[in-house]
């Protein structure tokens, strides 16, 4: 174990700062992708709802390693056939980022959805007969009491996605779980490699997990 | 009352954990208490019946990888063959041992034999300082292969030097992946690793990687087989390193000597050859 840490320590922690930067930039996105769906979702208008329904079901319906796989060789296939060899090519940070927002943003839009409409539709009727409009009573008067309802919901999302980021590994992004099976193969040490890697997971989601928490106190303050 | 069962459970929590952490080692030790009572189990025998043979009865456990083309895989009507699978067999032949061939998947058989689950493990393991470090213990060499770069067929790379700032692809675990390590500091290329080689190729012929590093003659073979359009650029070898059968426990010691002998033999009486010449044509 000591040997593992001192040979392979500095690179794990290097992996693992990677997994930190998919994860955030993933998430970055997954946020934007997920407000913009999840609204779309809300919006009083059939063809914006479809549209929402239709990202959400086709994301959710396909597991995260065949999108990963897909957006990572397929894409660049895809575009590479209609305009010649290495016209398009992903790095796998560009590829995960896609990938993790895809999925993630997919689930957020749901989140967010349920969020608002969890607000009762009262409050939406009472902005806007006092002269509010849509936008600015979505803003100012659905919003943030939604919000207090899905950040529980957000949080467990996000953590779900820090941790997907290891299903990365198939397209090779040296995230900690490739990191850890190329140490595995190097030094033949099953178990104290996953029993280190599992600590670091365990050590960063319980620290997120408490800065959430916080957060969550402090904006649902005022609310008991 | 609150606190009073949230301490409850913070106490049923940290409990639990512990008898997690020590269940663990126990099932280790019984394990190896198993591993070690059986030789010395089949030794008191012997001794009674005066018997040469030391392991008379015993079925070797013996992990694999699942598929490593062409070492180990899955053939067109469903049979578990490859060049280890052959080996392995011929060996067992030779020598008069039984073992059970158990297709784990990499991760799996060096776990499996950490662990006491498995004697021996052959999965084209390359013989390398590390693992010996780790505590392995390796056969002698069943299987040497130079290790060469391998570009896209349309690639204007030429060379090492040419690789400076790009990224190449390598399969974990493998002699290329080792042989890709050593060079890229001196030539300023990154390295990406998959899991198994079609995906490794896929990136090259994709355009994702420049690169990919693989065992020479295991690369012409797919190149031939798949008609993948790749080439093999035949001035980038290095001199190239040993695959060997691997064991844990000193108590697979005896499976290590029989392998040993076994393979010698093989290699003499021209079946080793034949087995090569049947999967690297």
């Amino acid at each position: 174990m000591i040997r593992i840490i001192t040979t392979y320590g500095g690179l794990l922690l290097t992996a693992m700062g990677q997994t930190l930067l998919l994860a955030l930039c993933g998430l970055f996105f997954a946020c934007i992708l997920g407000l913009i769906f999840g609204l779309l979702s809300v919006l009083k208008n059939r063809a914006c709802n479809i549209i929402s329904i239709i990202f959400v079901d086709a994301i959710r319906g396909v597991p995260m390693i065949v999108l990963a796989f897909y957006i990572y060789f397929g894409m660049p296939a895809l575009f590479n056939g209609l305009m010649g060899y290495n016209a398009v090519t992903l790095t796998a940070l560009q590829a995960g980022t896609i990938c993790l927002s895809l999925n993630c943003g997919a689930y957020m839009a749901e989140i967010i959805r349920a969020g608002i409409q969890s607000v009762d539709k009262g409050q939406m009727e009472a902005a806007r007969s006092l002269g509010l409009p849509y936008w600015k009573a979505m803003y100012r008067v659905v919003l943030p009491q939604a919000i207090r309802t899905m950040i529980p919901s957000i949080i467990n999302q996000f953590i779900i996605t820090l941790k997907d980021t290891s299903i990365l590994s198939v397209i090779g992004f040296p995230e900690l779980v490739n990191t850890a099976k190329n140490v595995v193969a190097n030094s033949f040490k099953i178990f104290e490699v996953w029993t280190l890697v599992a600590l670091m997971y365990l050590v960063v989601i319980t620290v997120l997990s408490r800065v959430a928490k916080i957060l969550e106190r402090r904006l649902n303050r005022g609310r008991e | 009352m609150k606190k009073l069962i949230a301490l409850a459970l913070a106490l049923v929590l940290a409990l639990s954990l512990v008898a997690c952490g020590s269940t663990a080692p126990a099932a280790d030790d019984a394990a190896n208490s198993e591993a070690t009572a059986a030789p010395d189990a089949a030794a008191e025998g012997d001794a009674a019946e005066g018997d040469a043979t030391a392991s008379d009865g015993k079925v070797w456990v013996i992990a694999t990888d699942t598929v490593f083309k062409p070492f180990e895989y899955t053939d067109e009507s469903g049979n578990f063959v490859g060049i280890d699978v052959d080996i392995l067999a011929a060996i067992a032949e030779d020598q008069g041992f039984e073992y059970e061939l158990k297709s784990l998947g990499w991760d799996g058989a060096i776990a499996a034999c950490q662990s006491g689950q498995a004697d021996g493990m052959i999965a084209g393991a390359s013989i390398t300082e590390d693992r010996i470090a780790s505590g392995w213990t390796f056969s002698d060499g069943y299987y040497t292969a130079t290790q060469t770069m391998t570009v896209a067929e349309n690639s204007d790379i030429a060379g090492f030097e040419d690789l400076e700032g790009k990224t190449v692809a390598v399969k974990i675990g493998t002699q290329g992946a080792s042989y890709a390590e050593s060079l890229k500091d001196e030539y300023g290329f990154t390295i990406q690793s998959f899991e198994d080689s079609p995906t490794m190729y896929q990136a090259v012929l994709g355009g994702q990687c420049v690169a990919c590093f693989e065992d020479t003659p295991i690369m012409q073979a797919s190149i031939k087989d798949g008609g993948l359009a790749l080439k093999v650029l035949e001035n980038t070898a290095n001199e190239g390193g040993d695959y060997g059968f691997a064991i844990f426990s000193e108590n697979s010691q005896e499976l290590l000597d029989m392998f040993n002998a076994g393979l010698a033999n093989i290699k003499a009486n021209g079946t080793y050859d034949e087995i090569l010449a049947k999967y690297l044509g």
